[in-house]
């Protein structure tokens, strides 16, 4: 149950889409996400379609992977593909009562269904190569320039980098706290609502001392190490583009043209 | 009633590139009132085996028998298994949440359906069993030292009243005046209630000291499960495993090759002064 969490799911495999840049993915998805909503047209899908199936074989992580992230967005794409099919006005192709579908309504509800599936499977590929650290990392250089505005870049990466540093060790101590307390008998799937809310307080009192526990030991091993936020801070394996980021950039900007042409086609 | 553990395997992870064997095709019996050490490198699959025992995870394969009956069958009543086949995690005063001690230690007599004054009763016997003084009974967890937060920690398990109890590292982290308590509180609960006791433990000395049968598990398979001096003669694998034999063997062993018919199998301090003083009185006899 708890290990279904996919946050900072990495899936560690060696792969070309593994070893870039976390800059050249960060950039790549976002111009892929807006690739996806600036077309409108047949062949702009094919192309999106065709980009994301290549991405994924070079990626080598197994396809299953990538849907998992489609269960939380289930209830918006029924929502929203509704929503579009039922509500758009143009040419009637099925009619019953007050249901009413145009072919508009089905095209635009059919592209929103794919947008939506392809946004989410695009960033979960991103997540799914990338180590959360080097995530942060990515963030951290591409957001620098807001530091001159008094953002405090640094310390919001490093706070980044510390959350999900803590989100598989609170998974694995949620884990082992409900194992021990069940071998003291405790039940945490039978009763009703109440008892189950009863039963939890077993659970979350001790996760949290130790959340805050871990959190003040961390702060002193910080502090021990002279931390002071990133002034001056260097980095021990700094982000340097290579020869691969090169070519994924040109192909990036390849496929955005090409994107971008479909505009212009007349299908 | 016995525990027998049957071609158990457990993988994590399973069909992913995360996938690993966690214990492989494991399978051994431990009789009523015995002293059971279990030895074994970090990350050898210790903390994964003891958890099957007890129902808590599922074997990928094979099965565990307690008196008889295969405890992963449908409908087995685990909740009443895990009152008689108790489980002390590594560093269990991470569990406490009660606000006085007396509370935490009814918790687990209560969940076995006991009635408030039957569960006080328990706890009490526990609590006395592990040496904590009535006087702390009323006041938080919290307020305790480490080593009198474990012991009521162990308390917890304890008044439920287990016929096996399995210890996962009880005196790591502690200083060696608490550990010394803790082990003496496990040996008298095995000599005087006649529980089984499986100890978990890095440390070979502590082992040799208390336990009848030594399991020895690496690279997530069982390697040896025999007495203290049978296990010890195979110094050179276990010094391969990361472990190793107590001091006092290897001193032995290097008094035998300096030409002293010491027998070489001892394996505690006291066995060791036995030996010495039957070789003093040979040399005696001799002169």
């Amino acid at each position: 149950m708890l290990r279904d969490i996919t946050i900072g799911q990495f899936y560690p495999v060696r792969s070309p889409i593994h070893a870039l840049d976390p800059r050249t993915k960060l950039a790549g998805t976002m111009l892929y996400l807006l690739s996806l909503f600036m077309t409108d047209s047949v062949a702009g899908y094919v192309i999106a379609t065709v980009f994301l199936v290549s991405c994924i074989k070079l990626s080598k992580v197994p396809f299953r992977f990538m849907v998992k992230g489609l269960k939380a967005i289930i209830l918006l794409l029924v929502l929203s593909v509704s929503f579009n099919l039922f509500l758009t006005p143009g040419t009637t192709i099925f009619e019953l009562g007050f249901i009413h579908i145009s072919m508009e309504g089905l095209l635009t509800a059919g592209f929103m269904a794919i947008r939506l599936i392809y946004l989410v499977i695009g960033s979960s590929l991103m997540t799914l190569t990338t180590t959360p650290n080097a995530l942060t990392d990515g963030l951290e250089r591409s957001l620098g320039f807001m530091k001159r505005f008094g953002v405090p870049v640094h310390e919001i990466a490093m706070m980044m980098s510390i959350a999900l540093r803590f989100i598989p060790i609170l998974v694995e101590e949620t884990d082992k706290i409900m194992k021990a307390q069940s071998a003291r008998g405790a039940d945490f799937e039978r009763g009703g609502l109440i008892q189950k809310a009863k039963a939890m307080v077993p659970l979350l009192v001790p996760l949290f001392i130790s959340a805050f526990r871990r959190a003040a030991d961390l702060a002193m091993a910080m502090e021990a190490r002279c931390y002071h936020g990133g002034e001056g801070r260097t980095k021990m394996h700094p982000l340097r583009y290579t020869e691969k980021d090169r070519i994924a950039y040109i192909i990036l900007f390849i496929y955005f043209a090409l994107m971008a042409l479909t505009n212009l086609l007349p299908f | 009633m016995p525990l027998k553990v049957e071609h158990l395997s457990h993988i994590y992870q399973q069909g992913t590139a995360m996938e690993s064997w966690a214990l492989r095709d494991i399978s051994f019996e431990v009789e009523d009132g015995t002293f059971v050490g279990l030895i074994g490198h970090t990350g050898s699959g210790k903390s994964t085996l003891i958890q099957h025992l007890n129902g808590l995870i599922k074997p990928s394969e094979g099965t565990v028998y307690f008196d008889g009956e295969d405890i992963f069958a449908a409908g087995y009543d685990l909740k009443g298994l895990r009152a008689k086949v108790g489980l002390v995690f590594q560093y269990p005063e991470y569990q406490l949440f009660e606000q006085d001690i007396l509370s935490d230690v009814k918790f687990g007599p209560k969940n076995m359906g006991l009635s408030d004054k039957e569960a006080e009763e328990k706890a009490i016997d526990a609590l006395r069993l592990v040496r904590v003084d009535e006087k702390y009974f009323s006041r938080s967890p919290f307020e305790l030292s480490g080593g009198q937060k474990r012991r009521v920690a162990i308390a917890g398990v304890l008044a439920m009243e287990p016929k096996v109890l399995i210890l996962d590292e009880p005196t790591a982290g502690l200083d060696p005046k608490g550990r010394d308590e803790i082990l003496e509180s496990i040996d008298s609960l095995h000599k005087e209630r006649g529980i089984t006791i499986i100890l978990v433990s890095h440390s070979m000395e502590d082992v040799a000291m208390y336990a009848d049968r030594i399991l020895v598990l690496d690279g997530s398979e069982l390697k040896f499960f025999d007495t203290p001096k049978e296990v010890f003669k195979h110094k050179k694998e276990l010094k391969r495993m990361g472990l190793a034999a107590p001091e006092i063997t290897y001193l032995a062993s290097d008094l035998r090759k300096a030409g002293i018919d010491i027998d070489d199998t001892i394996s505690t301090v006291e066995e060791a002064k036995t030996e010495i003083l039957r070789l003093l009185s040979v040399e005696k006899d001799k002169a």
